[in-house]
């Protein structure tokens, strides 16, 4: 079983506080939901337990260690798929970056391969969806924070990239972090879920 | 009740350059025909990215030159030219923006909602005005003195909708009102737009929110891959959605987490490959050869205007 621990985590933007002391603890056999009003600092929150802002005070751990250099095995999966991808790299390119995820995988989250060949200005914002979340789910990755992953999508496409998922981080013992500003969403899928003022002062 | 708006086989392009002199042509809007009446709120409901601003835009005259326009709309029965565009946006037809990025970040707030008059007798009456109308949604002087930058989410909100209201409008079309807003926000913002309802204005609503969408309009319009597949009465999304019949409607009832939460296979393409025929055909579960080839007009059901051949009974 692995740990994902954040111990006493401040961070501020200019002159303003965005999270204080904030403590959060999570199990990689977990579903956690994280609910919180606009601009309170779900996404802050986000980026320093994966590692993409770095000058905050406090301990992020996994497994009780900080993680130093190598592949992050806390992967993030942002709102906006599309800008995380190369314009210039064809979809196979932009998954391969990552893995090569074996064909029932492929079939799981729907992906042709004929899509491989496209650009990402050439799939739709769910298709981009998929392979994002394809990347993430490296198999060196043990926690996957989802930020609003679904908010751009239709409520059809919602629930299929929720379910599958939730499928592959069950199979695979990933703990997923999901945020969402859709409590009735949380609900229906988390085993818990965790309100940012809860954990911060 | 009469109609204020009608959009007939509205559609909209743009092409675009890929690769060098490479160009392809996107299709965003298609054969979109729908109307609003005053005293009411049509929703128009499509995912994000889908392309619905420009229907406000295209509504409003501002589309940019390289879009590529065909059909026709009518202001309360008169066909509206691009003049006439010109002549009613702003005044007649009023638009509240998505987000305060769509003001100017240099000007203050109380000067952006006026905008230029020349003469000063006429600037006092509608600075007056504008106070009285920026009180009601408990907006203080000192927001009159702000930049858009000072305000909070919440702020920005009700400054983008006491300006649409600044000239008495019959219209209001508004892009995307609530994202980004917290519960509470979501809440009041809904209660201002009935309230325009209620005192006779007649609304477009584009949102790809469904809760927003059901709990003020009272009909919506699903858009899928830019065209409308379905304009049903707000009441028919309710229970397990059986009265709603185009397919594609009731799945995206019935996948909210509120309700049944339940999962349809297949996905939405992309805009560059929207399939021939019914735009739907791929995931639907009723599709027969017909669908394949031929696109449905829409047709009228009871209340229900449904593109679909085989659409879907009540109660089923």
């Amino acid at each position: 079983m692995n740990k994902l621990k954040a111990e006493n985590i401040n961070f501020s933007y200019n002159d303003h506080q965005i999270l204080s002391n904030l403590d959060f603890e999570m199990e990689s056999n977990q579903v956690i939901g994280l609910f919180g009003d606009s601009g309170s600092g779900k996404s802050t929150l986000c980026k320093i337990l994966t590692g993409f802002i770095k000058d905050y005070e406090g301990n992020v751990l996994i497994n009780d260690k900080i993680h130093d250099k190598g592949y992050n095995p806390v992967q993030l999966i942002y709102q906006h798929p599309e800008k995380i991808m190369n314009p210039r790299w064809k979809m196979e390119d932009v998954l391969k970056e990552s893995w090569m995820p074996s064909d029932n995988i492929l079939d799981e989250f729907g992906i042709k391969k004929e899509w491989f060949i496209r650009y990402p200005s050439e799939l739709s914002g769910g298709e981009l969806q998929r392979f994002s979340i394809l990347r993430a789910l490296n198999p060196k990755t043990k926690f996957i924070i989802a930020d609003e992953i679904t908010t751009m999508l239709d409520a059809v496409t919602q629930i299929q990239i929720i379910t599958s998922l939730l499928k592959q981080c069950k199979e695979n013992g990933i703990g997923l972090l999901l945020v969402s500003h859709d409590k009735k969403l949380l609900k229906r899928v988390c085993d818990k879920i965790v309100y940012l003022s809860d954990i911060t002062d | 009740m009469s109609k204020l708006l009608e959009v007939d086989k509205l559609s909209i392009s743009f092409s675009q350059y890929v690769k060098g002199l490479e160009q392809r042509e996107l299709k965003v809007i298609s054969d979109l025909t729908m109307d609003v009446n005053d005293h009411e709120i049509l929703a128009v409901l499509g995912s994000s990215g889908s392309g619905k601003s420009l229907l406000a835009h295209a509504i409003l005259g501002i589309l940019p030159l390289n879009a590529k326009v065909s059909g026709s709309m009518k202001y309360k029965g008169e066909e509206l030219t691009e003049e006439l565009k010109e002549e009613l946006r702003g005044k007649k037809i009023s638009f509240i923006p998505q987000s305060v990025n769509n003001l100017n970040p240099l000007m203050k707030v109380k000067e952006q909602a006026i905008g230029y008059i020349e003469d000063e007798s006429e600037k006092e009456k509608i600075q007056k005005k504008q106070r009285e109308i920026f009180k009601q949604y408990d907006l203080s002087e000192e927001v009159d003195e702000m930049y858009p930058f000072q305000l909070s989410g919440g702020m920005a909100r009700k400054v983008l909708i006491s300006t649409a209201l600044l000239n008495d409008p019959e219209i209001i079309i508004a892009d995307e009102p609530t994202p980004g807003l917290d519960e509470k926000s979501v809440e009041e913002t809904i209660n201002n737009l009935v309230e325009l309802k209620e005192n006779g204005i007649g609304m477009i609503l584009i949102t790809h929110d469904i809760y927003t969408a059901i709990n003020t309009s009272d009909r919506i319009a699903i858009l899928y891959l830019g065209y409308v597949i379905e304009i049903t009465e707000t009441k028919n999304f309710s229970g397990h959605g059986e009265n709603l019949l185009h397919p594609y409607t009731r799945s995206l009832y019935q996948a909210l987490p509120e309700n049944d939460f339940k999962l349809t296979e297949g996905h939405q393409p992309s805009y560059l490959n929207i399939p021939k025929g019914c735009p739907y055909h791929e995931n639907c579960p009723n599709k027969t050869d017909k669908c394949d080839n031929i696109l449905p007009e829409l047709k009228t059901i009871g209340n229900t205007i449904v593109r679909c051949f085989n659409p879907l009974d009540g109660g089923d």
